[in-house]
């Protein structure tokens, strides 16, 4: 693990039982600053439930999550927003009746604490900064769409421009690549690591998707049944037998080392 | 855009069109009244209404009209809603251009057409409205009435009532200003006509959204020795089934409001109750040389027998016309100053409106329920003449500030 | 102890007849989310049809036949009706079937009384349980008893009909998710016209067993809509466990609380609601909804400001309503004053519904707290008009607060009732409090000031206050603050996410939306010269819903076009015939039909479909 002064997260014996089932275990991580960490596991492993807390939308039960330095337990999403993190879902998440640039100007809004502004026009509101953090995920050509009209893919990358708007210092992303093609996977990730490498955001993503993961992913933790099982680098997560039965055992399949070559092959 | 342009355009001309088309055509040759109802809110009552209205505007036609001129009633919808009847006279005055205002079934209504007439300065002649506020707290120059008011109706019963020897009183009443003013009025006149009554309980179901069943039982429960009723239409149906049922009415007399009315007492048919104390009309047994006349020309005319309404309906109208007659004229003062002592027939006999307070002394019928093959009457009444009951013009001058 | 058991029975025996009418409203909404306004209609449709039957078939066969032959022949013309109209706007905003209904229920309130006439119909009692029985020496009659069991029963039916049938099952699936059902490839269509007229045949039976009860008349439909809502409510909605449940429980309050509190009892329920809503946001056993999003329909194009077109329009517009006193009569005007006053109100409930995502089923409250603002400042301080203007809308503002901050606690459906149990509390203690409001006898003589009592001058104030509070109203709707009330209604998660707290956004929104309807009231005060209990009542609020709807929900002009044709069409309609629900009610069927989208949104829908690049109307803002 490479140990920074100070972690950007510091998540410490985190749990969270629903009605006796204990959906996250004691798990403990640090995220490290522009760190891209990727959470996997199989199906019901927890990975939601422990997202979900991360961002103050479930409160766990017992725990600690330090975002450099200062416990954010016990916030709402909305004010951990505020000091820095932002969040992408599983499943696209936006304001459906509002064009492309508006979803982005809404959130650069929020940020310019201007929520409760009436005056202005809010359509004419930080319009060169929305542009840019469009162009930054290749979608200012779309600008002026309606969201509701948008492929899902396009819908993913607003989402990432979304929650770039207030310049995170850690952005959380739950399956980013859920619901989209193989190619397109690539190619999201691989503009996500791209900008979070210019910018020194630290990443932590859940995936199902292995090549995704092990092309991307500085380290990988796994978690399994709510408990984290292993975590390393990808190729040690790739060779770890205890992982490889979790899901054989589960169904669920990855590609073994030659295929996952040749897929994730740039 | 265009389209929506288009459409506000042609709503906005339609609008105009429709509102104007009528304006200002004022024929000099009729006189113009105009007239609103509750028409689709309460048609049981206000369809023979129109009917008794519409007899005695042909009557008064046939015979040369009045001033010279034939009489034009324009009638208007109030939707049972007070903004509306509002609405309805502002087109009647503003619009139709009419001289008079009349009609109104509910209080409310009444009071809100009542003080529009006030603003626009214009007669009104409230026919149904029976709230004591009409001609009194609320009064004014502008407004007469022909029905006796509620207080009236209560001393009327409370008369008969004070002859019977229960002594423990329950009421039953729907939760609006009628019922409340009603059971006040009822227990004032009682009280005053006898000391030893004890009031044991009181109902107060919504209007028409009466829970017989528990309501009967609350009733029982007090075991009271006779109960004043001023429930009517649907709610009148339900408590005396429930009532029935439950034997609340086994030794004890009932004193009710308005049930003796058709509108309200045929609908019970086989299940009339006996013996209850009523104000009402009973249209098959009267037996003057007016009304007589006036159930012939209306059963010729209509093939059914008048309902109360229908008397209102009637009398309403030739009271308006009568006070046209007198003032000799359709200047607003001059009709005002005519109106304070016009007398007026009606098919219940002659009725004069009082000087002191606009209120005309039509009186109400007070009788006994009964059933005849299957069907409920009225037996045992009398006619009540208003004059009888209403206060003197010394206790009248504290009941209207405005005279 | 006797009294109170003979009173918990005729508990129940009203908690039958409440049960069957609210699970079968439960059951639609459940299944189809429609909002089945025309409920009530069924009802009483049922018992006149009920009435009918019985008086033509003798016998004890005759009887119970009749009453359920007029339940079935109802649940027939139902399905008939979401065959015919329902159908044809599944697509529509979700709301917009409540226009349906409600332009339904409008025609058959007159038809009723064409067919059956104007007088209440006293029919048959049941045969064999004519009479009653002893039970601790009180007469208790057996039909209330059979009625009693017929609650549970239905129930208990119900129960196997949904558990132990595939039709039943699927209705249960559809009723927790409706993708998942089309995704098995069931035939909706057929599902919901089965269930549509499951719920009208429940409905018509509640109201066909009142025979022996009650005399059937024209106003019944009335009663029953607004309790049965409140059941479903408290219940938990598609919840039919839960409607029995709120069934006894308001059946149980109404035969108690005559004992404890008679004069209250026609807001009793509606404060048992209000208490139960903030306890439990979903009603007894309901769930949370299942999409967080309010029930407004499904993708939409932006909205936009006015093009160049769109601003000439609206200056045209404007224009005539300047020169209108130049051409238009008093009368004319005074129609005009009352239109841009409603299209006030609509406008004001459209930032709360349309923008918001708060939908309103209790926005008279606030127009009718205006209204009594001004009439009460008259009658105590003898305030002067201008004096009125300013300061009764405070008294909607602080009316707004309130009962705001409650509502903001929900979302959807819930939201939508608990605003409307805030109205109807609000409206029964105007309608009780006599020393102060003059209860039902209204408050009189609140006419303009002589500077304004002219139409002409009260007119071109009128235009001047409302023409300047929709502009506000616009202005806020593109301002940062609108697209935050927008964004916390489009989804909820992601305004979460970037820092937006729905809670305080959306009570700021419904404090804004319900001073401008406040604002509304206190010109209709005035207008009217008296101010009475309805205008803080449930017609006005549903008024409002009608205009919002018919002009179309998804357009920011919508509101403002539908109060001009509905206002103008009832008012016109009203003035020439009596049968105005027939015609009005034929009309916004008419209407529903031919613009789902609204009479605005299709035209924006026809002038977009003429634009190559979809979802641009107009200019870009600017």
């Amino acid at each position: 693990m490479t140990t920074a002064p100070t972690s950007a997260l510091a998540v410490t014996g985190l749990n969270k039982a629903f009605g006796g089932v204990q959906a996250v275990r004691d798990v403990t991580f640090a995220l490290a600053p522009g760190e891209l960490l990727a959470l996997i596991g199989p199906n019901g492993a927890g990975k939601s439930t422990c997202f979900n807390m991360l961002n103050g939308q479930l409160p766990p039960d017992e725990g600690s999550i330090k975002l450099y330095g200062h416990e954010i337990i016990g916030l709402k999403p909305r004010q951990v927003w505020r000091l820095g993190v932002g969040r992408t879902f599983q499943i696209t998440a936006t304001f459906q009746s509002m064009s492309v640039i508006e979803n982005v100007q809404m959130a650069l809004i929020s940020h310019h604490r201007r929520l409760l502004s009436m005056l202005p026009f809010a359509g004419a509101l930080y319009k060169d900064e929305a542009f840019a953090l469009l162009d930054l995920v290749s979608m200012g050509a779309q600008a002026g769409r309606p969201c509701g009209m948008l492929a899902y893919g396009d819908l993913k990358r607003l989402e990432l421009a979304v929650a770039l708007a207030n310049d995170p210092k850690v952005l959380l992303m739950d399956e980013p690549t859920a619901g989209m093609a193989p190619k397109e996977r690539i190619e999201l990730m691989q503009l996500t690591a791209d900008i979070v490498g210019q910018r020194g955001i630290s990443v932590l993503f859940t995936e199902h998707d292995m090549d995704v993961v092990f092309a991307h992913a500085g380290r990988v933790m796994v978690l399994n049944r709510g408990r984290l099982i292993a975590e390393g680098t990808p190729a040690q997560i790739r060779a770890n037998a205890e992982v490889q039965a979790i899901y054989l055992g589960s169904g669920a399949v990855y590609k073994t080392d030659e295929d996952t070559a040749a897929g994730a092959a740039p | 855009m265009t389209i929506k342009r288009t459409l506000l355009a042609a709503v906005a001309g339609a609008l105009a069109a429709t509102l104007m088309t009528g304006a200002g055509v004022k024929a000099a040759d009729t006189i113009k009244i105009g007239e609103i109802n509750s028409y689709s809110s309460l048609p049981a009552f206000t369809v023979p209404y129109r009917n008794g209205w519409q007899l005695a505007l042909e009557e008064i036609n046939a015979a040369g009209g009045v001033l010279g001129k034939q009489i034009e009633v324009i009638s208007k919808d109030d939707a049972g809603k007070p903004p509306n009847a509002v609405t309805a006279a502002n087109e009647l005055v503003s619009k139709e251009g009419v001289s008079v205002l009349m009609g109104t079934f509910f209080s409310h209504i009444g009071l809100a057409v009542s003080d529009f007439s006030k603003q626009k300065q214009i007669l009104f002649v409230a026919a149904e409205p029976l709230s004591d506020a009409v001609t009194w707290a609320k009064g004014h120059k502008y407004v007469f009435r022909v029905r006796p008011n509620v207080t009236v109706q209560a001393d009327m019963l409370a008369e008969e009532a004070a002859k019977l020897p229960a002594k423990r009183w329950a009421t039953i009443a729907p939760n609006y200003e009628y019922g409340k003013s009603f059971v006040a009025a009822f227990k004032a006149s009682l009280n005053k006509r006898r000391s030893d009554i004890e009031w044991v309980d009181e109902q107060w179901p919504p209007l028409f959204k009466l829970d017989a069943g528990s309501t009967v039982q609350a009733l029982l429960r007090a075991n009271p020795e006779a109960i004043f009723n001023a429930t009517f239409g649907p709610d009148v149906a339900k408590f005396v089934r429930e009532g029935t049922t439950r034997n609340l009415f086994d030794g004890r007399t009932v004193v009710s409001a308005l049930t003796g009315e058709p509108e309200y007492l045929d609908p019970l048919k086989d299940e009339t109750p006996n013996g209850w104390i009523v104000t009402g009309y009973p249209w098959s047994s009267i037996d003057t040389p007016e009304h007589n006349a006036f159930k012939a020309a209306y059963e010729k005319k209509f093939g059914d027998y008048p309902r109360l309404g229908s008397i209102v309906g009637y009398a309403t109208m030739k009271a308006t016309v009568a006070i046209i007659a007198n003032a000799g004229s359709l200047d607003t003062d001059a009709l005002i100053k005519a109106g304070e002592g016009t007398t007026f027939d009606t098919p219940m006999g002659k009725a004069t409106f009082r000087p002191e307070d606009h209120q005309s002394t039509l009186g109400a019928y007070v009788g006994k329920t009964a059933m005849q093959d299957g069907k409920g009457v009225m037996v045992d009444w009398t006619y009540r003449d208003g004059a009888d009951y209403l206060p003197d013009a010394a206790a009248t001058k504290a009941l209207t500030p405005w005279k | 102890m006797d009294f109170l058991f003979i009173q918990f029975l005729n508990g129940l025996a009203s908690a039958s007849s409440l049960f069957l009418v609210a699970s079968g409203l439960s059951i639609i909404f459940g299944v189809t989310r429609i909002t089945n306004f025309a409920h009530g209609a069924f009802y009483m449709l049922g018992a006149y049809m009920a009435y009918t039957l019985t008086e033509h078939w003798s016998g004890a066969l005759g009887f119970w036949g009749g009453l359920l032959a007029a339940a079935v022949a109802v649940a027939i013309i139902g399905a008939l009706l979401e065959i015919i109209l329902l159908r044809r706007i599944y697509q529509a905003p979700e709301l917009f079937q409540l226009l349906a209904t409600f332009g339904v229920t409008l025609v058959i309130e007159d038809l009723v009384i064409q067919i059956w006439g104007a007088e209440d119909l006293l029919g048959r009692r049941a045969p064999g349980l004519k009479g009653s029985v002893d039970i601790f020496g009180q007469a208790f009659p057996t039909y209330e008893l059979m009625l009693i069991v017929l609650g549970p029963a239905v129930l208990g039916l119900l129960w196997l009909l949904f558990h132990k049938t595939r039709w039943g099952v699927l209705v249960r699936a559809a009723t927790q998710d409706r993708m998942m059902v089309a995704a098995l490839g069931v035939n909706q269509a057929r599902l919901f016209t089965g269930v549509f007229a499951l719920g009208i045949f429940l409905g018509a039976l509640g109201g066909a067993v009142q025979i022996p009860r009650e005399a059937v008349h024209n106003a019944m439909d009335l009663q029953i809509i607004v309790e049965a809502f409140v059941i479903v409510v408290i219940g938990g909605m598609g919840s039919v466990l839960g409607a029995f449940l709120a069934s006894v429980l308001i059946g149980e309050l109404n035969a108690f609380g005559i004992l404890l509190f008679p004069k209250i009892s026609i807001v009793l329920m509606f404060l048992v609601m209000a208490v139960i809503l903030v306890i439990r946001p979903w009603g007894l056993l309901g769930r949370p909804e299942s999409h967080a999003r309010s029930a407004l329909g499904t993708a939409e194009r932006p909205i936009r400001p006015l093009g160049r077109g769109g601003r000439n329009a609206v200056l045209a517009v404007l224009l005539v309503l300047l020169i209108l006193p130049v051409f238009g009569g008093s009368y004319l005007l005074n129609v005009a004053t009352e239109v841009l006053i409603f299209a006030l109100f609509a406008a004001s409930l459209h930032l709360m519904m349309g923008i918001g995502g708060m939908v309103s089923f209790g926005h008279a409250a606030y127009f009718g707290l205006g209204a009594y603002g001004v009439a009460l400042l008259v009658k105590f301080l003898e305030i002067p008009m201008a004096g009125g203007l300013v300061l009764a809308p405070l008294l909607a503002f602080t009316g707004a607060v309130l009962f705001g901050w409650f509502c903001v606690r929900l979302t959807g459906v819930y939201l939508a009732m608990l605003t409307l149990a805030f109205a109807q509390i609000a409206w029964s203690i105007v309608f009780q409090w006599d020393a102060v409001t003059g209860g039902d006898n209204g408050l009189l003589g609140v006419w303009p000031a002589p500077w304004a009592s002219t139409p002409e001058a009260f007119y071109y104030l009128t235009l001047a206050i409302c023409a300047v509070g929709v502009m506000m109203i616009r202005r806020i709707v593109f301002s940062p603050f609108g697209y935050t009330l927008r964004s916390c209604r489009d989804s909820v998660l992601r305004a979460d996410a970037i820092g937006i707290d729905r809670q305080r956004i959306q009570w700021l929104g419904f404090i804004l939306a319900g001073t401008f309807a406040g604002i509304g009231g206190v010109l209709f005060a005035y207008l009217k010269g008296s101010v009475f209990p309805d205008n803080i009542s449930i017609p006005i609020s549903v008024d409002g819903l009608v205009m919002v709807l018919l002009g179309g929900i998804q357009t920011v002009a919508g509101p403002v076009v539908g109060a001009g044709i509905y206002k103008a069409l009832s008012i016109f309609i009203i003035s020439e015939t009596e049968f105005w629900k027939l015609i009005l009610g034929t009309l916004i069927v008419i209407l529903v039909v031919a613009f789902p989208q609204g009479v605005v949104g299709f035209a924006v829908d026809l002038f977009r479909r003429r634009d190559p690049d979809d979802g641009e109307a107009g200019e870009a803002p600017a």
